[in-house]
């Protein structure tokens, strides 16, 4: 029972007047892993951005079957250095944007709590996030977009800076929250090891053209 | 002390811009927008002696030419405003600009330095009033639309592509900014409250890391900065935003020390 959550059709993704991907059509389903691949620079964080330009208000060419509210992208930079002061916790908390009180619900802090556990970060939640180490840090941010329950999660090389270790845990909580949830997941990736390992799909792009392709799995390999 | 009214008032008026400064300047501190409100101080100048200068009252001009830049930078962007040799630029000419519009005006050039450098002693009771009005203001203001300053404040990317109406967010933000900068330095002086805003929440964000925590700490410190300054002004005879502007700056070194210390051995 796979449920689309996003289509995309013969969509052209440009920066400026320069065009990246021409003619782009794919879908992507609920319950799987979408992998993006393609060389740096290719358009990938920039297709990504054009398809959440469109999260409002759907188009022609691209097509939400989900609420603005259950899109949660987790962006490949962010301005978090050294100094940042806010708690793991707090920051966590921050995308939970669906209520205006000032304060934060019981329900929402068991959901903080619950997602904290999933991503092994209970033991430092009280840290300030500035402090974290690489892999820490982007649990943290993983677990601000999962604390939202989200349908669609849009992972852009959330595993980059990490060790082999750290990157395969990583997928592992992701490809968990799928099983269990049965969001869609797209993930920008550059490691063929965990594409066969934990992909479901696979869009490449190259050439200004994408393909996406069934990944043979040999997860009963690994 | 306390039987002069004057002292009195400057006790009050202390509270109240200490809790406007618990409020805007955790989020002053955290957007990184401590240089574009020290700007502020100097547009707020040139726009008070622009007031003067056509004839109208100068916070007028100030809330005009504050919000107006305000808007500006919320909608041209951030990035040209944090940029150091832009906020050279904007301080000199609007410094130039204050003062050509003052010896255009000709008339009551102390008002408008009183802007820069007034006094937290000898407001009266409608300054007063003025004040605790702007504090409900600005109170309300940020509690309806606090989860989406704190998400825009503390993680401008996050927020910029997963939550609505973020530019909304930032431009709403800087007006009440700008109308605290014009507001206040009527009343105290632009430079006070420019330290006022980013000094104690610079501290405070190395003792509490939690939002609600810093406002409060940042509040505190304000207020001990500023109550202490008024009694030592009134034993030394002193100029009390002396006495203030050490006071702040001491707590934001031993918050650095502090930070050393533990983050360190
Ligand atoms: N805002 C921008 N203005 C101009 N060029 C851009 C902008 N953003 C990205 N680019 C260019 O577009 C291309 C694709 O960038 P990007 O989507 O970030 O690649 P990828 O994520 O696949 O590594 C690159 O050549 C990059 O230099
Ligand atoms: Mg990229």
């Amino acid at each position: 029972m796979k449920s689309k959550v996003l289509t995309v059709e013969h969509l052209n993704v440009a920066v400026e007047d320069r065009t990246l991907i021409k003619d782009l059509s794919f879908s992507v389903y609920g319950g799987a892993l979408t992998c993006v691949t393609g060389e740096n620079g290719v358009g990938k964080t920039t297709l990504v951005k054009a398809l959440l330009k469109c999260k409002r208000h759907s188009t022609k060419q691209v097509h939400f079957l989900v609420r603005p509210d259950e899109v949660q992208y987790v962006p490949q930079f962010r301005n978090v250095d050294d100094d940042y002061p806010l708690k793991i916790k707090d920051f966590v908390s921050l995308s939970l944007q669906n209520s205006f009180l000032p304060w934060l619900t019981k329900s929402e802090k068991n959901r903080i709590q619950k997602v904290l556990e999933m991503t092994k970060l209970t033991e430092i939640e009280n840290e300030p996030l500035g402090r974290a180490s690489g892999g820490q840090k982007q649990r943290a941010y993983l677990a601000q977009a999962l604390v939202t329950d989200p349908k669609l999660l849009i992972l852009d090389e959330t595993t980059a800076s990490l060790d082999k270790e750290s990157r395969i845990y990583l997928l592992q909580v992701v490809v968990d929250i799928i099983k269990r949830t049965g969001a869609a997941v797209m993930f920008i990736t550059h490691d063929p090891e965990l594409i066969r390992r934990f992909g479901d799909y696979n869009l490449e792009i190259a050439n200004h053209h994408g393909v996406m392709h069934e990944v043979k799995g040999d997860q009963a390999s690994c | 002390m306390l039987e002069y009214a004057f002292m009195r008032y400057g006790f009050i008026a202390s509270f109240f811009i200490s809790i406007l400064c618990g409020f805007m300047g955790v989020f002053v501190v955290s957007r990184r927008t401590s240089f574009f409100t020290h700007t502020l101080s100097e547009i707020g100048f040139a726009g008070a002696a622009f007031g003067l200068f056509i004839g109208t009252s100068p916070v007028i001009g100030m809330l005009i030419f504050t919000i107006l830049s305000s808007l500006m930078i919320g909608t041209v962007g951030n990035k040209v405003s944090r940029r150091e040799s832009s906020i050279s630029v904007f301080s000199g000419l609007f410094i130039g600009l204050g003062i050509l519009f003052l010896s255009l005006a000709n008339t009551q050039s102390s008002y408008a330095t009183n802007i820069l450098f007034g006094s937290i002693v000898g407001i009266g009771v409608n300054d007063l009033k003025t004040l605790i009005t702007l504090s409900v203001i600005i109170i309300i203001a940020i509690l309806l639309i606090y989860r989406r300053l704190k998400y825009n404040s503390f993680d401008g990317t996050g927020s910029h592509f997963n939550a609505g109406y973020d530019t909304a967010i930032s431009i709403i933000f800087l007006i009440l900014l700008a109308s605290t900068v014009s507001v206040t330095a009527q009343i105290v002086g632009s430079l006070l409250i420019f330290a006022l805003l980013t000094i104690p929440a610079s501290a405070a964000k190395f003792f509490v890391h939690n939002v609600w925590g810093m406002i409060f700490l940042t509040f505190i410190f304000s207020l001990v900065g500023t109550w202490a300054g008024l009694y030592f002004s009134y034993i030394t005879d002193w100029p009390v935003s002396f006495f203030i502007a050490a006071i702040e700056s001491a707590f934001y070194l031993v918050a650095i020390s502090y930070d050393r210390l533990k983050n360190h051995d």
